[in-house]
């Protein structure tokens, strides 16, 4: 098998000396779809928008974010710009803010088509039909005189995967997509998101604080809290049996269609980064936190084949879901910041 | 059989909009004739996309708006024209709660100042009433008075959304109108506020209308669901039965949309077409052009919504003509 596509080594990233992320390995092989999941705040996008440079320069970030052989955080400007919607691209929740207005379809899929696959004239017109009809918009050589206020939300939306896709990138991340979208929209997006991911053997990162929208389109799922991936595992392991307390609170606190059961809602609330909790940062909020949580923050550990936990008592919880247990009072030492 | 607490009964409301600076205005008609019923200490659940009028149906439950043509009756009285004495003294017996907190709430005042407001407008109770009425209120919603004393931006989007929840409970209402609670909320935090609002709703003996795009914080929050397209009630039943077993096709849409983590991918009705545009009705059933089994009648005749078994309705031609034909959801 060969190495992974993209490969994210030891990032932090800090505002203003508060950690937004702290300390995130990822490695995303070619076609592979990994879902990211977690609360506002949990550093889900953070990470990705470190990845491709595209934090103001207040940001300070560390570590190393490889693409194939390039370090993507140490690469020139010009390099950065080039791979950037050429070999990876992004979308994001509001394509109504993320095309500009003035602006018709034409001349922004041409600006992509241009610059990362160096075409002009008419066969810009040609490749951007083509785009249009592939994110299945109808009408797309009328669609390409309009401008983003005359489409609905879903199709502009589709528009922005169009314009991603220009560069035939090897990897799309996708923040958000549909959050913003109905739900008879949303499914239609995430279908097209999936099959253009058959087509083209691109690999797909969704950021998304919707389990269920996660767990029905990656393959494996990576759950982030505080700035850190807290459990990654394979979709269906980790909605069928989650092995950290977190992971099993944001799955029980999630209604389900079927009968309606109490929820288990998590107390509390995240953290203020410029105050972290000792140890586990999730611990003042488990069910679970035991003493051995308070001595430093619980290393992310391949504790069986495909699956990553961070917590210091992994190996010894027998956690059951839908279980209303309350947090656990442990003895805390003042932190000082 | 007790009478309804909320009742609506054929409402239209159409908006004017205007195509351009100088354009003609037109009608656009959010709500287009539908009738509903809301029991005290029962929570009936509002789905639709944007464009449904799921909104504005809340809006004329609390008699913010006034229909067109219909009435509404709270409590067997009509609802009063709008802005009257009488309009105002019923604002204290039906309460809306907002989905974005931060919006509801002013940023320059205590929260516990806020949510005594209504009781000063009413006129309710003399002041060291009042402090004890917004304590008891703070307390129903799980905050502590230290929160009482802090602005909205010093607490948490669960803990704005309490203290919109407090100040909507403070006059002691019979009908609360939730519109988009927590979809903001992270999914933590959510299930904080779904479950405050079954406790309140079953303590107080509440009438909650909830309306929400999603339909699994329905399912779990409401004894009954109306499922709304372009204005219309287009099925209405117990919470089980429509979402176990829709029969519309845009129910069933709808219910295999919703993404279900555990379930691996199950074979979807994936709706071609764009959401509904009030301002562009199509004739006909308003769903004919993106419904997957559509008839050529369904282009021309508008369906009536018929009941299809006890307390269990739904506008479809293929339904009420052919009882269960056709229809299975996958």
């Amino acid at each position: 098998m060969a190495g992974p596509l993209i490969k994210i080594e030891g990032l932090r990233v800090a505002f203003d000396g508060a950690p937004a992320v702290r300390g995130v390995d990822f490695a995303i092989h070619r076609g592979e779809a990994l879902g990211i999941v977690g609360e506002s705040g949990s550093g889900k996008s953070v990470t990705w928008l470190a990845a491709l440079r595209l934090l103001p320069e207040k940001a300070v970030v560390e570590g190393r974010v490889s693409l194939d052989d390039e370090n993507l955080l140490e690469v020139p400007v010009e390099r950065m710009e080039h791979l950037r919607g050429g070999r990876v691209a992004m979308i994001f929740q509001d394509p109504a803010s993320a095309l500009n207005p003035v602006l018709t379809i034409r001349r922004q899929l041409g600006e992509a088509l241009a610059l990362h696959r160096g075409l002009s004239g008419r066969s810009i017109d040609a490749e951007a039909k083509r785009l249009l009809d592939l994110v299945g918009i109808p009408d797309a050589a009328g669609r390409l005189k309009s401008y983003p206020h005359e489409m609905s939300g879903g199709q502009n939306q589709r528009v922005m995967i169009a314009m991603a896709l220009a560069g035939n990138p090897d990897l799309l991340i996708a923040d958000e997509p549909t959050t913003a979208l109905d739900v008879t929209i949303q499914a239609q997006i995430l279908d097209l998101l999936q099959l253009v991911r058959r087509e083209t053997n691109m690999a797909l990162v969704l950021i998304s604080h919707d389990l269920g929208v996660v767990a029905e389109n990656c393959d494996r799922v990576a759950v982030m809290y505080a700035g850190r991936v807290i459990e990654e595992a394979p979709a269906r392991d980790l909605f069928d049996a989650p092995r950290h307390p977190y992971a099993c609170g944001l799955i029980d606190a999630l209604p389900t269609l079927d009968a309606p059961r109490r929820l288990v809602a998590i107390p509390g609330v995240v953290p203020d980064p410029r105050r972290m909790p000792q140890g586990c940062a999730f611990s003042p909020r488990c069910a679970h936190a035991a003493p051995a949580c308070l001595g430093g923050v619980p290393e992310l550990r391949r504790l069986e084949p495909g699956r990553r936990i961070a917590c210091a008592r992994a190996g010894e919880l027998d956690l059951q879901p839908a279980a209303v247990v309350p947090p656990v009072e442990i003895a805390r030492p003042e932190v000082t910041a | 059989m007790t009478a309804p607490l909320l009742s609506l009964d054929n409402v239209t409301r159409t908006y004017m909009s205007r195509k351009g600076l100088f354009g003609t205005p037109v009608g656009v008609q959010a709500v287009a004739g539908v009738s509903l019923e809301v029991r005290a200490g029962e929570t009936l659940g509002i789905v639709g996309e944007s464009g449904s009028g799921k909104s504005t149906m809340g809006r004329m439950a609390l008699g913010l708006e006034a229909p067109d043509t219909g009435r509404v009756a709270l409590g067997g009285a009509l609802m009063p024209a709008l802005g009257t004495a009488d309009w105002r003294a019923l604002r204290k017996r039906a309460q809306m709660v907002f989905q974005d907190p931060l919006g509801a709430l002013d940023r320059r005042v205590p929260v516990a100042r806020q949510i005594a407001e209504p009781l000063e407008i009413h006129g309710i109770g003399s002041p060291t009433e009042r402090e004890d009425r917004v304590r008891q209120a703070l307390e129903l919603t799980g905050l502590s008075e230290d929160h009482g004393r802090r602005f909205p931006h010093e607490l948490s989007g669960g803990q704005r959304q309490r203290v919109v929840i407090a100040r909507a409970l403070i006059t002691d209402p019979e009908l609360l109108v939730c519109d988009e609670p927590v979809s903001a909320l992270d999914v933590s935090i959510q299930a904080q506020v779904v479950n405050l609002l079954i406790d309140l709703q079953a303590e107080r003996g509440l009438g909650m209308i909830f309306i929400s795009h999603d339909l699994r914080v329905v399912r779990q929050i409401s004894q009954r669901v109306a499922v709304m397209y372009l204005g219309h009630i287009v099925e209405e039943g117990t919470a089980e039965e429509v979402l176990r077993d829709p029969q519309h096709p845009y129910t069933q849409a709808l219910v295999s949309a919703a993404p279900t983590p555990g379930a691996q991918r199950r074979q979807r009705v994936i709706l071609t077409g764009e959401p509904p545009n009030p301002a562009a009705r199509p004739t006909g059933c308003a769903f004919h052009p993106r419904c997957p089994v559509a008839q050529d009648r369904c282009r021309w005749e508008t369906p009536a919504l018929s009941q299809i078994g006890p307390g269990r309705s739904a506008a479809c031609h293929l339904i009420t003509d052919t009882p269960s034909a056709g229809m299975a959801a996958e």
